[in-house]
């Protein structure tokens, strides 16, 4: 009797194929009972079973700690966390405390005083403190297993290489797995940015999170296929997907290599036209990455980190020291600095609290910064004074919806300018300035916000959203979410149109950007830059340079002529298959026929039925 | 004896700016705790008014201290002093952080 192959759709954090057993780690499941203790007797025992349990906790923390993998040492701190927060008096005396004087059970004891920690967390405005309940559940549940009798070293657990089957994967659990020892992730929680995927990622073991509720479909010892790349999950593959899989595997190993060892080349077409390949970053971390894969500048440097969550707006020396260490870490490849993005609600909490019905329509972004100028104004000056030496950063303001918006910040950008002259300070005077397009509006003056700046680059992201009137993370209606759309393309021609017209150069650093298959398009629409996730750069710079920049032309005009994304999608699906039969069988089609590059949580049953 | 009990018992407070880029996070508080552990003395962190428990990694957290904030620390007992002059150490080294 075969099972029923299932295909789950989660995110591929690591890229790569794993083909293997799935190994369940049953953790976050432990059952509570709750009864009351009889006796001064049981109220003794049971204060003595709990502070055991703690200990014990306590004690598999810090061998955790001992043996911890050298690559992982990062993140012993966290380890540290835990374990002090077992002995914290909200969780270790308030538990002791309910089993004494209401005679609870200690694991229920222990999971009240847990849920007062939650409360206590989740009444806090702070987002960064917010999310460290995640530290409390951890550490809460390390206690709730050995209260259980659960307690088990995920060590011994693993006995062949497997994959990891998890709900959620704790900073103590992964560092408790042997690494090397697994073929591959795949958890329920999770995102591109949580601890299991930075670590999954450095060492190379491909994975898939947030496949929402997905791995109660996995039992411990079906087989499974994980694809990294496209964040697919196949449980009891048939015969022909397992096949299907081992090849691209091979495939896709080797294909990799050969195009990471030529990522480093420009990106050139068959027909001469270069095209600039630049990675979006939000951290100085992430300069090397970039560079390993080839980036030639920054396309998109993300500023909001330093002013969220925050008492103060950070200071200009703050800000300059730290946009100077980017310039100087990139020089001579250039580096756009996107000025502040953010919503009142992400900003530090000395500013008002806006109750907006729409946030996305509200003050946000370049509004914002018009709405505080001194905040604007300190992030200008940090800006023009970091590219004084090593002049590659570039300015760039978000969320512009017209020319007057667009003058009123360069009236402050002068300032900031006349400013630094009058105190002697030295900065980069003629720093390129461009606008982000993403608003339709921008699109339908673009030809003169042309007139008063260096550059475009088209956030599609965004773009998309309101052109579309789509909340892309709203499930009801994520399926309009169309790239490929005729409205989109259409406004991308008539943005770089616009561009070109005017002498300036137009790029792209949406997502849109950094999906390979959408390489003849951008061609075809004749953009000068592509901006993307660095771990993009490789694949998309190999297909540039197998590419001819006149016959995509040809190719888009031929696409614009067609009336629906999903016929515009089956006709370039074709051009792929043939042109670039390789890349095509690497990466995964399915993402084409869906319209949108990554959909979470989509379950599909294929091959035999249920039997 | 009352007399007596105040004199052996020692108070000291200091305030300090939290200056780090990342403020108390979890790593510093984890620190502090592991600081105040180190003696018998009672620690208190207070800002705006609310004041928690220094020897409290929770406490700590949730007091909610980004970077800027004003705290005052206080240590009462015997050893109050030292405990003041190593938390006072770590304070004003921005807990190792830049």
């Amino acid at each position: 009797m075969r099972k029923t192959s299932i295909t789950l759709q989660g995110i591929g954090v690591s890229p790569g194929i794993a083909i293997g057993k799935a190994q369940q780690l049953n953790l976050g499941l432990t059952p509570i009972p709750q009864y009351t203790l009889l006796g001064e007797e049981a109220v003794k025992e049971e204060c003595a079973r709990f502070e055991a349990a703690v200990a014990k906790a306590e004690r598999s923390l810090e061998l955790i700690k001992e043996e911890i993998d050298p690559a992982l040492k990062d993140h012993a701190h966290l380890l540290e966390v835990h374990q002090l927060i077992l002995r914290d008096r909200l969780i270790f005396d308030e538990s002791l405390k309910l089993i004494r004087e209401k005679k609870y059970n200690a694991l229920w004891a222990l999971k009240r005083s847990l849920l007062k920690a939650h409360e206590l967390f989740g009444s806090i405005d702070d987002e960064y403190i917010r999310s460290r309940v995640a530290d409390v559940d951890a550490a809460g549940e390390l206690i709730l297993r050995n209260l259980a009798g659960q307690d088990h070293d995920l060590r011994n657990e693993i006995k062949e290489r497997a994959i990891i089957v998890a709900r959620d994967l704790s900073p103590a659990d992964t560092a408790q797995l042997q690494l090397e020892r697994t073929l591959g992730l795949v958890t329920d929680m999770g995102g591109r940015t949580s601890h299991t995927s930075i670590i999954a990622r450095s060492l190379n073991i491909p994975s898939v999170v947030g496949a929402e509720v997905g791995t109660q479909f996995v039992e411990t010892g079906d087989i499974l296929i994980v694809d990294g790349t496209s964040g697919r999950v196949v449980i009891n593959p048939t015969d022909d997907e397992i096949r299907h899989y081992l090849e691209r595997q091979e495939d896709e190993e080797n294909y990799l290599k050969e195009i990471k060892r030529k990522a480093h080349l420009p990106a050139l077409t068959q027909d001469g036209v270069a095209i600039t390949v630049e990675a979006n970053i939000e951290m100085l971390e992430e300069v090397v990455a970039a560079r390993d894969n080839g980036a030639e500048g920054i396309g998109l440097y993300r500023t909001e980190f330093f002013f969220m969550n925050r008492t103060d707006i950070p200071d200009e020396e703050t800000l300059h020291s730290e946009y100077r260490e980017l310039a100087e870490l990139m020089a001579p490849h250039p580096v756009t600095m996107r000025t502040l993005d953010l919503g009142a609600e992400k900003l530090a909490i000395s500013f008002p609290r806006l109750q907006e019905s729409n946030p996305a329509l509200g003050l946000r972004s370049i509004r914002l910064c018009l709405h505080y100028r001194d905040l604007f104004k300190t992030q200008l000056r940090a800006i023009l004074r970091a590219g004084a030496a090593t002049r590659n950063l570039r300015l760039m303001f978000p969320l512009v919806s017209g020319v007057g918006e667009l003058l009123q910040a360069k009236a402050v950008l002068k300032e900031a300018k006349e400013e630094l002259l009058r105190e002697r300070i030295a900065f980069h005077e003629n720093m390129p300035l461009g606008v982000m397009i993403e608003v339709p509006s921008a699109v339908a003056v673009a030809d003169l916000l042309a007139r008063e700046v260096d550059f475009f680059s088209i956030g599609t992201n965004d773009l998309i959203q309101y052109s579309l009137a789509i909340d892309r993370v709203n499930e009801n209606v994520a399926y309009l979410y169309e790239p490929l759309h005729p409205a989109v393309l259409r406004f991308i021609r008539q943005t770089v149109r616009a561009g070109h017209a005017a002498g300036i150069p137009v790029g792209i650093c949406g997502e849109m950007a950094g999906e390979p298959f959408y390489v003849p398009i951008l061609l075809g629409l004749e953009l000068d830059s592509l901006s993307m996730n660095p771990l993009a750069v490789p694949r998309v710079k190999s297909l540039i340079c197998r590419s001819r920049a006149r016959g995509s032309r040809t190719f888009v005009n031929k696409l614009l002529k067609l009336p629906t994304a999903q016929e515009i999608s089956t006709l370039l699906q074709g051009v792929l298959m043939k042109k670039f039969p390789e890349e095509f069988r690497v990466l995964d089609p399915g993402l084409l026929t869906a319209g949108m590059p990554s959909r979470q949580g989509m379950i599909k049953s294929s091959g035999n039925s249920p039997s | 004896m009352k007399l007596d009990h105040s004199q052996s018992m020692a108070e000291q407070d200091q305030e300090f700016v939290i200056s780090n880029r990342l403020g108390i996070h979890a790593r510093v508080a984890a620190q502090i705790v592991k600081v105040a552990n180190q003696f018998q003395s009672e620690v208190w962190i207070t800002k705006n008014d609310n004041t928690v428990s220094g020897k409290s990694i929770l406490d700590i957290l949730t007091l909610v201290c980004p970077q800027g904030s004003k705290v005052r620390v206080s240590a009462s007992g015997d050893d109050a002093p030292e405990a003041m002059e190593a938390l006072a150490a770590l304070f004003q080294t921005k807990f190792g952080e830049s």
